[in-house]
């Protein structure tokens, strides 16, 4: 009976496989191929054929490319709904990620040559570069997925965010004290160090991780290291609390670096939908 | 003096510990170090931060120690004399400290942590860029409804509640339609460029396209290309593909390939609509229909035309092929061309530079030389024609109607008017006139009207006969046909055309001097009979021009249709400044007429 092979096996193992495919390599780059597909033969027609009086949005091929757009980019940004909704089988969320990304490289192609490699300071033009944002800003997406979940993993050093904020109050309460005997000046310093809110320096901040406000820096820098014991005992702690803080903050800027393109992507799609809609109007309003 | 002191703290679980302890002392010291009187362990506390002392009378005294102040009553203060049975609150850091006293009792301070705000939310949240950037609905909502107010809500609510206005390009603000010059995909051309802002003008029914019928606002004056009906039936059928989009276009409103639109395209930038457009301007645009357009309009007088060099009729000038009619007729120079002017001129004997004419132009001072074209003929200003011979200045030099003279003064006949020439005819004075004969003399020396006559000067009276002018041998004869016209002597009417190539136009200031001499193309030199017609034919232009493909060289200008055909103005190409309408053409001097000038 040990001979028989198990029907279900290389069945169940093939979906156990296609679990750990990246969207980027669903189904052998099926959409990838799709996409390029699309691409070359939007790019041929738009070269073989004659539109007169030049190439634009009006001519026929330009309707034929604005239509595919417009329809690619309403179903491109329905992913905002599909991935709500968790179903499996062929329109798998993975498909659909999948398709998305590819399907929305292309669109560069058709935008761009529904342009006619025509730009002016109108409505028609704010909708391809609204369209241009959200692609762009869905590549810097994808690099980032791809990269930093890694990082943001070894950065983390199996603690979680909340073990990371815990190690921290720890640390506070030590320093708090620690630095009872100390002067004023001194006191002051730490105060600030200890009420500045670990996630204060704005985007900015996060995204490049500096911090010029960073307060905790600002009492390192200013108590001696070689001062009363009390001083020596409250430096060494902000010292740890800045190696905590880094730490946070190598977190927040991956996090943010994972997040940040979702804050272009997702404006920009609804603002693009509004702009489709006013140039597709304007269009015929003014026909 | 004696102080209760009560420290009040809350355990975790929201009970109350009360430590009592009593004090007896003059001064109490609040402060960070441990060796205060009342310890309040925290940073922002002073190491010893304020005392309070037995002011006398029963009062308290509360004064900074340090920098800091202290809150008394929610005051910031560093020195304060306290009623202790008044009570007060003093707060210190994180701790209140309430003072009171019954009547001459211990003061009582009871020293109680202050109520701080709990903490809100959830503290691993601020991990999320969310925590740092306004959310991304509110950035979507707000864009998109920004949008969707300013690029379509405002031009679509403004279009439909402005109240329509005639167009005036001086005055585009009246029922203008707000923010639409977003929506326009492009610079209009260089003629329209005025219209710029005001879209309304030529846009004037929502959904629907632009319509001939606006565009004829402006342009009342263009003349069609050939009737509605006759066009359509002329035009080439579109190809599979054609059709399939004007079927389409026309379901959607578009006036078909026909309207003014579908050849005129608005919205490619600052151009010049006609000129910078190689499609209208290309011999296939007019060969599409003129290359077989005889098997469509069976009717049409003009044959097939495509290209200048294989395919183009022989020329048709018109010109009065009969003596007396009403209106010239066009004819092929194909077949027999005889000009029936009214007029005898031979250009032969003009041209002939060893002629009788030329000696006559030579001696005579207003010429000096030769006689020339340009002598009789005079180029018109534009450069494409020439303006109508006027006898007196073209003729009269030599051929003088001089018939009287009184002391220093001439009397000629009325050139034109042969009423008023019968009537100096019959005035003639018949005075004084040499003798027929008076006497003998030399060859060479005899007088005018001598035996041996022959007269070698200019012509005088007495040789062409003044007094019989409208006979053929008469002064009038010499240039004019003499008829009689109900019994009276008269003359044939002059019928020359202003014009003789009606269906296109040619310029001559564009075949000027350095191109081609007069006599290349008109046989002056050959012709002696006004009934020649100097017009010269398809194949003397075939000399030089060709059609659209041909080989540009020095001797050959490939031409396509446009070169001499306008579509909608045959005998003379379009130009601005002939339309004095024109907003360009405007003599206003007004500063906002003169800014819109600036800005084009």
């Amino acid at each position: 009976m040990a001979s028989v092979p198990n029907n279900r096996f290389s069945q169940d193992e093939a979906r156990r496989n296609a679990d750990h495919i990246s969207f980027l390599k669903y189904r052998n780059f099926r959409w990838l191929w799709i996409a390029v597909t699309l691409s070359i033969v939007s790019a041929l027609g738009y070269w073989l054929i004659d539109q007169e009086p030049r190439p634009n949005g009006g001519t026929w091929y330009g309707y034929a490319l604005g239509t595919i757009g417009l329809l690619l980019i309403v179903w491109l940004a329905l992913l905002g709904i599909r991935k709500r909704k968790i179903s499996e089988g062929a329109w798998s969320l993975k498909a659909w990620t999948s398709a998305h990304i590819y399907l929305g490289l292309a669109l560069i192609v058709v935008g761009t040559l529904h342009t006619g490699f025509q730009v002016g300071w109108n409505v028609h033009t704010l909708a391809y570069v609204l369209m241009l944002l959200v692609i762009i800003s869905g590549i810097f997406g994808v690099v980032a997925y791809a990269k930093l979940p890694k990082t943001l993993s070894t950065n983390r050093k199996e603690m979680t965010r909340g073990d990371m904020l815990d190690e921290l109050t720890v640390i506070d309460r030590q320093l708090d004290s620690a630095a009872q005997p100390l002067g004023r000046a001194e006191c002051d310093l730490v105060i600030g160090a200890l009420q500045q809110d670990v996630f204060s320096g704005g985007a900015f901040g996060r995204l490049t991780g500096s911090y010029p406000g960073c307060k905790t820096a600002r009492a390192l820098s200013r108590l001696s290291e070689n001062g009363s014991e009390a001083e020596q005992a409250v430096h060494a702690l902000l010292t740890k609390r800045a190696d905590q803080l880094g730490q946070i903050r190598r977190h927040l800027r991956n996090k943010a670096l994972l997040e940040v393109w979702l804050f272009i992507h997702i404006p920009a799609t609804i603002a693009l939908l509004a702009a489709l809609l006013a140039h597709v109007v304007s269009v015929f309003f003014y026909w | 003096m004696a102080f209760l002191i009560r420290t009040i703290a809350k355990a975790k679980s929201g009970r109350e510990i009360v430590r009592d302890r009593t004090v007896e002392q003059g001064e109490l010291i609040v402060g960070r170090a441990p060796e205060s009187d009342i310890h309040l362990p925290d940073l922002t506390v002073e190491l010893s931060h304020l005392s309070l002392s037995d002011a006398g009378a029963g009062m308290l005294s509360a004064s900074a120690l340090g920098e800091l102040p202290f809150d008394l009553d929610g005051s910031s203060i560093t020195e304060a004399t306290i009623d202790p049975n008044a009570g007060a609150t003093i707060t210190v850091g994180p701790a209140q400290l309430a003072i009171s006293r019954d009547g001459d009792g211990a003061v009582q301070i009871v020293i109680q942590p202050v109520d701080k705000a709990a903490v809100a939310g959830d503290a691993v949240a601020g991990f999320g860029l969310a925590s740092a950037l306004p959310s991304k609905r509110v950035m979507a909502w707000g864009l998109a409804a920004t949008i969707f107010v300013l690029l379509l809500s405002v031009p679509v609510i403004t279009h439909l509640i402005r109240t329509p206005v005639e167009n005036d390009p001086d005055n585009i603000a009246q029922g203008q339609v707000l923010f639409d010059s977003s929506w326009s995909a492009g610079d209009l051309s260089m003629a329209h460029h005025d219209l710029e802002e005001n879209c309304e003008a030529c846009h004037v029914t929502p959904f629907v396209s632009v319509q001939d019928e606006t565009c004829l606002t402006c342009h009342a004056e263009l003349g069609d290309h050939a009737e509605m009906p006759r066009l359509a039936e002329g035009m080439a059928p579109l190809s599979t593909g054609d059709s399939i989009q004007w079927s389409i276009a026309e379901t959607l409103g578009k006036e078909g390939p026909l309207g003014c639109v579908a050849c005129h395209s608005e919205h490619e930038g600052e151009v010049n609509l006609v000129a910078d457009d190689s499609t209208l301007r290309s011999e296939q645009f007019c060969a599409d229909c003129h290359n077989e357009l005889d098997g469509r309009l069976t009717d049409v007088t003009f044959a097939n035309a495509a290209d200048f060099g294989d395919k183009h009729p022989q020329f048709r000038p018109q010109f009065y092929t009969a003596h007396f009619d009403e209106a010239p007729n066009r004819v092929s120079l194909d077949g027999e061309v005889v000009e029936r002017s009214g007029l005898i001129f031979p250009h032969d004997l003009h041209m002939d530079p060893d002629g009788g004419a030329a000696r006559m132009a030579i001696s005579l001072p207003g010429y000096g030389s030769a006689l020339e074209c340009s002598n009789c003929h005079e180029e018109e200003p534009d450069g494409v024609g020439f303006a109508p011979v006027q006898m007196e200045p073209a003729c009269e030099s030599c051929h003088s109607l001089v018939f009287d003279r009184n002391g220093p003064n001439f009397r000629s006949l009325s050139h034109g008017d042969v009423e008023e020439v019968l009537a100096e005819l019959a005035n003639i004075d018949r005075g004084t006139r040499p003798a027929i004969v008076n006497g003998r003399g030399r060859p060479g020396q005899f007088a005018r009207g001598g035996r041996y006559y022959s007269n070698f000067g200019r012509p005088m009276s007495a040789y062409i006969a003044i007094n019989r002018a409208l006979e053929p041998s008469g002064v009038c004869g010499e240039c004019h046909i003499p008829t009689s016209i109900n019994g009276r002597r008269d003359l044939t009417p002059v019928n020359l055309p202003d014009r003789f190539l009606m269906r296109g136009h040619f310029t001559h200031a564009a075949h000027g001097e350095d191109v081609a001499e007069c006599s290349d193309c008109h046989a002056t030199s050959t012709s002696s009979e006004a009934t020649d017609l100097l017009i010269p034919d398809l194949n003397s232009c075939r000399d030089c021009h060709l059609g659209e493909s041909a080989t540009k060289s020095d001797e050959i200008t490939p031409s396509s249709c446009a070169m001499c055909h306008g579509y909608h103005t045959p005998a003379m190409p379009w130009r601005p400044e002939d339309h004095a309408d024109l907003p360009q053409n405007d003599n206003d001097n007004s500063v906002a007429a003169l800014l819109s000038r600036l800005r084009r």
